[in-house]
């Protein structure tokens, strides 16, 4: 029977509509109630393939406690109409205990809805809309939703009063409408009452890289508009001229990257974000990153490849270019934030690495990190950020590409008088001048490499938790569902580590076996269909034990629940 | 050597480095090389104040050959690296220099929208119709009916037009040099720097090697007969009928170039973080 336990520690529900229904309006108010409320909670969104107006569904989850996964099931699913929302079916799972809502003007809920023995529990949105002037079926869905998870009224009302432009007198009067016939539908999914309130932020994983990049010293950005990166640049956009800094929308992404370049070579911070198409078209020029030791930091928010893929929708896959796209040996910064508050502190972090180490950063945030909103803890801060080691004349002839024992050798910026050189993508000697020569070009090699072989990333390089015989060795957005399993686990009496890896060049395979001591079974969970963090894991021999590959393509995230019932059975078997 | 050094009034020789050029001898590219430094100097600029940017090709490898910083990025992408550079840095002279495959060919969308965007740039082009680096190919500027190893007996295809692109995409300078005059190339590339937003500066640059031809190009060079227009119409029409060897400044344009460089800070990365806060 759909509803009828609780209190919950946790419950999902997603709202979907067509084109105009305002599923992402009403799904955003739920959003800011449930945190007004003292509430955990993330929105992810999904859509159709339409530029505006296609169907969308806003899935919601709202906790207790702090975590960027999603459930295993959707205890409610609501519609202000069904056009085409069936094609969200495998991203909204729901069982014989979930409730579906629908207006029964709109027709009845699909069976690949009905399928899964959840109740229905018609809801005429529409008719009750008119019951007050300006009233929207999507404002008496959120007072419907709201009611059903025991939200306050009043925190729904302040949500509305806040955020709505206009019409807020017909928004709270449908809201109350949509209490009232909460009331009616012998159900509810109230959740436990939520924990004191830390300080808190609600932001989406886009906002927490660029403000990170901002926290990390960039001040100057320039890129190209690409699905799902767009908002990070449009929310460093006005950032940026806040903090005394620039942004240039270039005309591709060839040219994005090579003004990172020109302006870190000036000696100011620098960054750009792009999606798997366009870090394909950086590739070349990171290169000259690499060999002319440019800073620059990529932030690369993936999405489901190859090609064009579909670019809405979240994926793990660009991890191999990323390590591997350099032509040359060609050693760069891999970092993953591996939470949505990460996406701060892992761009601040890559800022730091970029800067410090004379090299290009790459940044795997994904589309499940970027475009999700979620209440979080206040991001801890880094502490004070590496800097740029900068070059002050000493009256020998500079040399640019000093070998140095660190092999991080100071850089003169334009200006600087008694140091000019020229900053090269042709291999050189110590003074940067244009060399063929064999020792030239190993010393150069030897001195590039050490930079990163030597980098000592402290414990940022991975979140290492739990203990147990068993662990999971992971990355990314993977990392919440993973958390969540191994609690779940541990609650079965099975006590296992989750390894989320920060750091993803250099490796650390060293650090990675001494955090798999007294391991005899690893998991490695990756959201690609090839299994890319294995192959690499192994080539770099950071594994040890035996070896499982929990792996799929995207878009469908992982679910706690799968993760869990891998480990319980593993370590009985 | 650091500190009198500002005193002393530079001449062409101290914008010079002592690193000896790739170049064949009797390339055009040596005369833009000290057309480069005599511009400079002229101007009383500083080298360490002045940056030059560019891609991959003969041409290209001019910025080590100079006393300046120097940007010597991959190959079609000089406009760009300078664009970021000058937005950052507005404070540096930015000197970009192509050729006619790295910036009408492989670079030729950057040409586009650096013209349009109008940074202040100067953008001198050493146009010799072949790609000489690699030894002989045809490039965008090469006669259709001109034949080499990878296009027998010529590409049959109409040459690109470098300067009508640049009036059309909005360059605020437009001029053609000739490298056999060092010092009229010095003026014009002096003029290129002095005007405010995108100055593009296409130099005709012989390449005596694999255009052995290109040597009567001295012949056949001369001062453009009227003077520069602001207008771009008449501009135009001037460029399309003239006979590619119309020397000097041919549109001075009014557009005000792209607004470089951050203004002053008003609020701390921190600040920005009250809009997350609940």
């Amino acid at each position: 029977m759909a509803g009828m336990d609780g209190p919950h520690a946790s419950v999902s529900l997603a709202l979907a509509g067509s084109g105009g229904a305002g599923v992402m309006t009403a799904g955003n108010l739920l959003l800011e109630a449930a945190a007004q409320a003292g509430y955990y909670a993330l929105m992810t969104r999904t859509s159709g393939p339409q530029i505006r107006g296609g169907e969308a569904a806003a899935m919601l989850r709202v906790s207790t406690f702090a975590g960027d996964g999603q459930d295993d099931r959707f205890r409610i699913l609501a519609a202000i109409d069904w056009q085409n929302v069936a094609r969200f079916a495998a991203e909204i799972p729901l069982d014989a205990a979930s409730l579906i809502i629908g207006d029964p003007s709109q027709g009845e809920p699909p069976d690949i809805f009905t399928r899964s023995g959840a109740r229905y529990a018609p809801v005429p949105f529409k008719n009750l809309a008119k019951q007050h002037k300006d009233a929207w079926p999507n404002m008496i869905a959120l007072g419907v939703l709201g009611a059903l998870i025991g939200l306050p009224a009043e925190a729904l009302e302040r949500a509305v009063t806040k955020s709505m432009k206009k019409g807020v007198d017909a928004g709270i009067a449908a809201v109350r409408i949509g209490i009232a016939q909460a009331a009616t539908l012998g159900a509810a999914f109230p959740l436990a009452k939520p924990s004191p309130a830390a300080p808190r932020w609600l932001i989406t994983g886009n906002e927490a890289a660029g403000y990170g990049a901002l926290r990390g010293g960039v001040r100057f950005v320039a890129a190209y508009p690409i699905t799902p990166a767009t908002e990070l640049l449009e929310w460093l956009a006005p950032a940026l001229a806040k903090v005394g800094g620039t942004m240039v929308q270039a005309e591709d992404e060839l040219a994005s990257i090579n003004m990172i370049l020109g302006a870190s070579y000036g000696g100011v911070p620098a960054l750009t974000a792009t999606s798997g198409p366009g870090l394909a078209l950086m590739i070349e020029a990171l290169g000259l990153g690499v060999a002319a030791e440019i800073p620059a930091v990529v932030v690369d928010v993936m999405r489901t490849g190859p090609s064009t893929g579909i670019a809405t929708k979240s994926e793990q896959a660009d991890l191999s270019l990323a390590l591997y796209g350099l032509h040359g040996d060609a050693p760069h910064v891999v970092v993953a934030p591996n939470s949505l508050a990460d996406c701060v502190a892992a761009t601040e972090w890559a800022v730091g690495l970029a800067e410090s180490l004379q090299v290009p950063a790459i940044v795997l945030s994904d589309q499940y990190f970027g475009q999700a909103r979620g209440v979080v803890d206040v991001p801890k801060q880094n502490g004070a950020a590496a800097m740029r080691s900068i070059a002050q004349a000493s009256g020998e002839p500079y040399r640019r590409y000093a070998v140095t024992a660190s092999g991080i050798s100071p850089m003169a910026l334009p200006g600087a008088p008694g140091m000019a050189y020229t900053a090269d993508g042709l291999e050189h000697n110590e003074r940067g001048t244009p060399s063929s020569q064999a020792a030239d070009h190993s010393a150069q090699m030897d001195k590039r490499a050490r930079k990163l072989s030597q980098l000592d990333p402290g414990e940022h390089w991975a979140s290492v938790e739990g203990d147990g015989e068993i662990a999971i060795v992971t990355f990314g957005s993977c990392t919440g569902p993973a958390r969540e399993a191994l609690a779940r686990a541990r609650a079965d009496g099975v006590h296992a580590r989750l390894i989320s890896v920060r750091l993803l060049s250099p490796a650390q395979p060293e650090r990675l076996l001494r955090a798999l001591e007294g391991v005899k079974r690893v998991l490695v969970l990756e959201q690609n269909h090839s299994g890319q963090f294995l192959r690499y894991l192994r080539a770099e021999g950071s594994l040890n034990g035996e070896v499982k590959s929990l792996r799929r393509p995207g878009p469908l995230p992982f679910r706690p629940g799968e993760i869990h019932r891998e480990l319980v059975d593993w370590s009985r078997a | 050597m650091n500190a009198p050094l500002e005193a002393v009034p530079l001449t062409a020789k101290d914008f010079k480095s002592d690193y000896k050029p790739v170049w064949c001898p009797g390339c055009g590219d040596y005369s833009v090389l000290s057309a480069v430094t005599k511009a400079l100097a002229m101007l009383n600029l500083r080298p360490e104040n002045v940056a030059v940017v560019s891609g991959i090709g003969c041409s290209s490898r001019i910025p080590a050959y100079t006393t300046c910083y120097g940007f010597h990025g991959v190959h079609g992408r000089s406009l760009p690296a300078a664009t970021g550079l000058k937005a950052a840095r507005p404070d540096l002279t930015v000197l970009v220099a192509s050729g006619d495959g790295d910036g009408y060919s492989i670079g030729g969308n950057h040409f586009l929208h650096a013209c349009r965007r109008n940074v202040d740039l100067t953008y001198i082009v050493m146009d010799n119709h072949v790609y000489g680096m690699t030894k002989g190919q045809p490039s965008p500027t090469t006669e259709p009916d001109w034949s080499s190893k990878l296009a027998p007996g010529g590409t049959g295809l109409r040459e690109f037009h470098p300067l009508v692109i640049a009036l059309a995409s909005g360059a605020n300078f437009i001029a053609r040099a000739f490298s056999g005059d060092p010092n009229g190339t010095a003026n014009l590339i002096a003029e290129a720097i002095r005007h405010p937003g995108f100055s593009f500066l296409e130099v005709l640059s012989p390449c005596v090697t694999f255009r052995p031809e290109q040597r009567q190009w001295k012949d056949r060079a001369h001062p453009a007969p009227v003077a520069a227009t602001d207008d771009p119409v008449r501009a135009a029409r001037r460029i399309l009928t003239d006979d590619g060897f119309n020397i000097g400044v041919l549109f001075r344009g009014k557009r005000p170039a792209f607004k470089t460089g951050g203004a002053a800070a008003t609020h701390s990365p921190d600040d920005l973080a009250a809009a997350f806060r609940l």
